[in-house]
């Protein structure tokens, strides 16, 4: 298990005031000015050497991406922008760091933006965390008090101003241009890449899109050392993250942990154990909703991280641990994914579109079992036409918790259609 | 995607009060000079909320006019993005999170009880006091089932706390916001064996820091 002077959030509950003066006592704020003075390239190369993967979902290494940025500035400003719009269901960690943590989130917007030549950072917070906005708004005004923002940010000669904005609504805005085109005003349709954002983003200047996790860790790993960071967790999988765990356990809750932790200790230590007892788990969905789920035969000896998921066709993505034991109806709540994805879809590409709410209108009738078995088939088809045929991501991930709900709970399905028709 | 439309009906007259006139120009103050559109879905929110918790044709038009955005691009806003309502919600707008992990934690019980207190789903109640919708993933899964009413978050309720909640509201008493197991936030709600209260401040203490020296 971490140790408790491993952690990075250590009030990530809540057990203490959000304020600076308490954010300063659980060591944020604590002489950024030396680490700015240190330079870009070695922020940039700390940030490789950790080998911080993005806690979007993604995975892509924190480090490369900020490298992508133009080396110098030239007529057109920098942006960091990072996406606070946590919707993937399962997840709910960002809120926790939102809420609890600002000052080590603000932290970790100064020392990105000044690694990547930025001077403003726009936070794209989910309309919905009307509390948690007006939570980092308050710390971002004591920040400013303090002169750790502003001119002079922090006294590393950086300029540095940071705006909260707000969304409304939409999942997809959580896709790295969508957010881009919301932020601009406009619907959240994502854009066609290339050009990618560190060359065309925000207002069409370099921008840099990271999720909240990935931005607050940053201040720990600076201080602390790559060294240090990369020594937790597994080979191209370090260090540490946040994992919720939601559904079927007897204490739901959020947990930082090393990465490639067994899933059986993230549930039975932290989260109480399944319902019922571990033989009584069904399935897990291990990295929020997009990911297909794993069936308990899988879960024995599962490790939790981006490339053992990989491995068995599922994902780590932001590590939202979803537990469902047998008492599911595991049809209906992979259906109802399906509702939330043909709901969440922006319109903008056919396949999407159209096969979200065709796919979820199948998984209803399979869960009433009036179907036909060679619609099983006919579905899978289905997904993978609309997997990999449209501009971001949202396709895939409605097309996977399917394509993992056949893989592995066929014969749920096929008993169901049998026992209707009889 | 699903299909939005505006409610017509209303031949209400909207103007931005003074206070909120303000509030909107220090949306604009965030973004560059000419990028006054950014600030749409604040502005949106902003008019949203002078308007009794939903945009009527009269607010879209002014808050158009206001930004200097042709109505078109507006209303695209207002019928994208699915916190902006657009037909006339209750004094307390519940929004019951019925995504897999609250569904599978028992948003369906909840779902009963505001079928039974209010009505189907959509629903506003004669006195205009409660309404209810479903809504998409709220992102507090750690603390599911949970309701969204007006701001705030109402977490790991079951049928008798949430039936309370819905009585609370009918007869004006306030009501708590946040967990009602009696949770600070997302901890676990027993035994937890990490970050006691105690233990908090002294741990950072005990790091060693190379990348200060």
């Amino acid at each position: 298990m971490l140790k408790n002077e491993d952690r990075i959030f250590t009030n990530i509950y809540g057990n203490n005031s959000w304020n600076l003066t308490s954010a300063r006592r659980r060591g944020n704020w604590d002489s950024t000015d030396i680490l700015v003075k240190k330079g870009r390239d070695w922020i940039i190369n700390e940030m490789k050497a950790s080998g911080l993967r993005g806690r979007g979902g993604a995975g892509f290494p924190t480090g490369l991406k900020w490298s992508f940025m133009p080396k110098e500035v030239s007529d057109r400003p920098h942006y960091l922008v990072v996406n606070a719009d946590e919707s993937e269901p399962g997840t709910c960690k960002d809120r926790e760091i939102l809420r609890n943590e600002p000052h080590q989130f603000i932290e970790g917007c100064l020392l990105a933006s000044f690694a990547m030549n930025a001077h403003a950072c726009y936070v794209y917070v989910r309309g919905e965390y009307i509390h948690e906005r007006i939570v980092l708004q308050n710390a971002i005004n004591e920040a400013y008090e303090a002169g750790l923002l502003g001119k002079n940010a922090s006294n590393s000669g950086w300029d540095f101003d940071i705006y909260v904005h707000h969304g409304a609504g939409a999942y997809i805005c959580g896709e790295e241009t969508a957010l881009l085109e919301s932020l601009e005003g406009k619907k959240g349709m994502p854009r066609l890449k290339p050009p990618f954002p560190a060359n065309c983003g925000l207002y069409g200047c370099p921008t840099t899109v990271n999720n909240v996790e990935s931005i607050s860790v940053a201040p720990e790993i600076l201080r602390r050392g790559a060294s240090w960071f990369s020594s937790l967790g597994k080979t191209n999988n370090t260090g540490t993250k946040l994992f919720c765990i939601s559904g079927h356990v007897n204490n739901p809750c959020n947990i930082e942990e090393e990465m490639g932790v067994p899933l059986r200790d993230l549930i039975e230590k932290h989260a109480g154990g399944v319902r019922g007892g571990w033989d009584n788990l069904l399935a897990v969905i291990p990295g929020g909703s997009s990911v297909p789920c794993l069936p308990a035969s899988q879960c024995q000896d599962l490790s939790m991280d981006f490339d053992s998921l990989k491995e068995l066709k599922s994902g780590l993505g932001t590590a939202a641990v979803i537990v469902m034991d047998k008492s599911t109806d595991i049809i209906a709540a992979i259906a109802r994914l399906s509702y939330f994805y043909k709901h969440e879809s922006c319109g903008q590409c056919t396949p999407c579109r159209e096969g979200t709410g065709w796919m979820w209108r199948v998984m209803e009738r399979f869960v009433s079992g009036k179907a036909e078995k060679s619609e099983i088939d006919l579905l899978l088809e289905v997904s993978t036409q609309v997997e990999g045929h449209t501009i971001c991501a949202l396709g895939d991930a409605a097309a996977w918790p399917i394509q993992g709900l056949i893989r592995h709970f066929r014969h749920v399905i096929e008993e169901r259609i049998d026992n209707q028709v009889s | 995607m699903n299909v939005r439309r505006i409610d017509l009906t209303s031949n209400d007259s909207f103007l931005f009060t003074k206070v909120n006139k303000d509030s909107a120009n220090k949306e604009i103050a965030k973004y560059p000079e000419g990028r006054q559109a950014s600030a749409i879905i604040a502005i949106l929110w902003i008019a949203q909320k002078q308007n009794n918790g939903w945009l009527s044709e009269s607010a879209i038009s002014h808050v158009s006019d206001f930004l200097v955005m042709q109505k078109i691009r507006v209303l695209e806003i207002a019928t994208f993005y699915s916190m902006f309502n657009l037909s006339p919600v209750g004094k307390y707008h519940i929004q019951l999170c019925g995504t897999t992990p609250c569904m599978l934690c028992g948003a369906e019980s909840l779902k009963k009880v505001l079928n039974k207190e209010i009505g189907v789903v959509g629903s506003l109640t004669k006195d205009k006091l409660l309404s209810w919708v479903e809504v998409e993933c709220l992102g507090a899964c750690c603390n599911a089932p949970m309701v969204q009413i007006n701001d705030y978050y109402y977490e790991d309720l079951d049928e008798v706390s949430f039936k309370k909640i819905i009585k609370d509201l009918k007869s004006g008493k306030e009501i708590k916001t946040g967990s009602y197991k009696g949770r600070l936030t997302s901890e676990p709600s027993k035994d937890p064996i990490v970050l006691l209260d105690d233990e908090i401040e002294k741990i950072n203490i005990k790091r060693i820091k190379p990348g200060l020296k």
